[in-house]
């Protein structure tokens, strides 16, 4: 690629308060065109890194280019990004109307122009009837969608999304998700879009960085950072899993693994890095990657007990106790009725699909 | 009721508008005998005849009013032209109190903003200094002023001591004197209104007008101030107010020559030199003039509010 399609390059950026260290030398380089999202739990540094692209924080190691330009020293109103903020932040003694052509008329676009701009984008989110209304007279699902008409009205070449459905109900979440994925593809602007949500992550970005206590964890995308995840944060972040610590018995060069668990089960893994016997390493098998099996079948599988069956609409959530003290969950889906469902008590076994079980690299 | 409610919620519903009523008692009662008695008073006293020394002759008149607007000669019988005198201090006060007013705001809203933008546990120390002033009494405040302020006074003293000045400024007996004294006896009330708005401003509008290319300036005037308008609305009526009706500031510091419309009034009810229905007439103009200065204020105030519902 070359380098004048990287939107956002960040580079060894630290963020520090006092002795506290928000983000650890992290670099980052986001391009033209791409959904990115950056994922963790609050604290993270996730809304740290956004607000120093917009320039509500400054940096205090490190650069920040925007399309090969320098910003990072630039104030908030002099970088060509604009900000979905996450209470939205609408100017409440404006109408709609003039919170989204309050950008524009900044830009020093005359009034005509600034309010057919504006009525664009009303129309492109579907407000057009309510450019003279007040914010508060507007629910949250649409004042989310004025904050988004203002941020786009300036044409930035980067928006920045800072968890903007977070104060939504489901529903009306579900729905503002895809709306914003064919808004970013319609405008073909940069959106960069901070989450905790990784359904959110997963559903809608191109790539995704997952972060974790400052630092990046994995960047990727949806499919990678869940069938590849790189550690434990990882693993256990996105999706569901079960962790076991293992030890190496055998490995080969094609990157199948074969791990001992401390309860003495063999385990038959895929490992993305080199491994050698004795190492000790962490294992993720997904729970939908695993099925249950007739007790006798003895073929590699782990024999358990069934402790709980959650039922949770399409699937069914069973936890099996296996010998040494190690619990395992398997998910199946409701749409298979060729065997019983399982009741607590039950004497079960537990196989899992070949590369079920990965070696994380951490 | 249409939907035929059981009789037990009307009889809560009348219990509670008693039990409203008996607790807003009190409030009803002392507004009615310190605000509404003695209006309804000066209005009566406004139209009676005065007695010379001092008091009221129980006779319908409107002398009060016609010396206050009219001019009729020495002896009374020239056919009226407008009397400028009592025209004129209410002129000058009104400016007097607009200019304080203005001063007010333009040190108190930085001085508020600058108070509720540092760190939550030390605004409270800012405030009670704002506030120290008033734990002495405002005469003898202002009484210092003067000293401060005459030409043999610290200022003087150190204006001329360094150079700056051949001779004092002479800043006692005149308009600037009385500014300065309203100026600095009302600031606070100007202070805390916008303090309270500005605390409860949120911040991310700010950093949205940032975002959307806003400098500093335009943000203050096309966001901040707008959204405390209401404070900025309260400071501005806390200081007017009792600017316009000031006596202590202009009778002590302003001198003979600088009168404000509430030393023509205490004048009027002090001694036997007074005339207790002129007084009560000029307190009615100047109430007048309040309460349409009030009402202009208060209806953008009272639009933004309605919007916001």
């Amino acid at each position: 690629m070359e380098a004048d399609t990287i939107a956002i390059d960040v580079r060894d950026a630290v963020k520090r308060y006092g002795t506290f260290t928000a983000l650890e030398r992290l670099s980052l380089a986001i391009q033209d065109n791409e959904f990115f999202t950056l994922l963790g739990p609050s604290g993270c540094g996730k809304t740290t890194l956004l607000r120093m692209i917009a320039g509500f924080e400054e940096v205090t190691e490190g650069e920040i280019y925007l399309f090969g330009r320098e910003i990072d020293q630039l104030p908030p109103h002099a970088r060509p990004v604009n900000t979905v903020f996450q209470n939205y932040a609408l100017f409440p003694h404006m109408t709609v109307l003039e919170n989204v052509m309050f950008g524009l008329e900044m830009k020093g676009r005359d009034r005509q122009e600034a309010q057919a701009r504006a009525g664009q984008m009303l129309e492109l989110v579907q407000l057009s009837g309510f450019a003279g209304r007040k914010p508060a007279q507007l629910s949250g699902g649409q004042q989310q969608r004025v904050a988004l008409a203002r941020a786009l009205a300036p044409e930035p070449r980067v928006l920045l999304l800072d968890e903007p459905l977070s104060a939504l109900d489901l529903k009306l979440r579900q729905a503002m998700r895809s709306e914003l994925k064919s808004i970013q593809r319609e405008t073909g602007i940069t959106f960069i879009f901070v989450t905790h949500d990784q359904e959110e992550a997963l559903t809608m970005s191109d790539r995704i960085a997952v972060m974790s206590a400052g630092r990046l964890q994995q960047l990727g995308d949806a499919r990678d950072i869940y069938e590849r995840p790189h550690n434990t944060f990882v693993a256990d972040f996105i999706g569901e899993t079960n962790l076991f610590e293992a030890e190496v018995l055998a490995a080969d060069p094609n990157g199948g693994v074969s791990c001992r668990l401390k309860n003495g089960l063999t385990v038959e893994a895929r490992s993305e890095r080199p491994c050698a016997m004795g190492d000790r390493v962490h294992l993720s098998l997904r729970p939908e990657r695993l099925a249950l099996v007739a007790a006798d079948a003895g073929n590699g599988e782990w024999p358990g007990t069934v402790r709980e069956t959650i039922f949770i609409g399409t699937d069914t959530q069973t936890v099996v106790a296996l010998s040494g003290g190690l619990e395992l969950t398997v998910r199946t889906q409701n749409a298979r009725r060729d065997q019983a469902a399982p009741q607590v008590g039950d004497a079960v076994a537990v196989a899992g699909d070949p590369g079920a079980a990965r070696v994380l690299e951490d | 009721m249409a939907g035929g409610a059981p009789g037990g919620v009307e009889v809560r519903a009348t219990t509670y508008a008693g039990v409203r009523n008996r607790l807003l008692a009190p409030s009803w009662i002392v507004l009615g005998t310190v605000v509404l008695a003695p209006v309804a008073m000066m209005l009566v006293y406004s139209f009676l005849t005065k007695e010379f020394r001092g008091g009221v002759i129980w006779q319908f008149s409107l002398e009060a009013y016609d010396q206050f607007f009219f001019d009729r000669g020495l002896f009374g019988d020239d056919p009226p032209r407008i009397e400028w005198t009592y025209i004129g201090i209410f002129w000058r006060s009104i400016w007097q109190a607009a200019l304080a007013t203005l001063l007010s705001l333009a040190i108190g809203f930085p001085t508020a903003y600058f108070i509720a933008t540092r760190p939550a546990n030390t605004r409270a120390i800012w405030l009670f200094l704002v506030t120290i002033p008033y734990w002495v009494n405002l005469l003898i405040r202002t009484v210092s002023m003067k000293f401060l302020l005459r030409d043999e006074g610290p200022l003087n003293n150190f204006l001329v001591g360094i150079g700056l000045l051949d001779t004092p400024l002479g800043i006692v007996n005149t308009n600037l004197a009385v500014q300065i004294g309203l100026f600095y006896s009302y600031l606070p009330f100007m202070v805390l209104p916008i303090y309270a708005a500005v605390e409860r401003y949120n911040f991310a509008l700010s950093e949205a007008a940032a975002d959307l290319y806003a400098s500093k300036w335009v943000t203050l005037r096309r966001v901040v101030i707008p959204a405390v308008r209401p404070g900025i609305i309260a400071g501005c009526i806390l200081v007017f107010v009792p600017s316009l009706g000031a006596f202590l500031a202009p009778d002590l510091l302003g001198g003979a020559k600088n009168f404000m419309i509430g030393s023509l009034i205490e004048e009027q009810f002090k001694g036997s030199a007074g005339n207790w229905p002129f007084g009560a007439a000029a307190s009615m103009v100047l109430l007048t003039m309040v309460l349409v200065i009030l009402i202009f204020l208060a209806r953008p105030n009272a639009r933004a509010g309605q919007g916001r519902a």
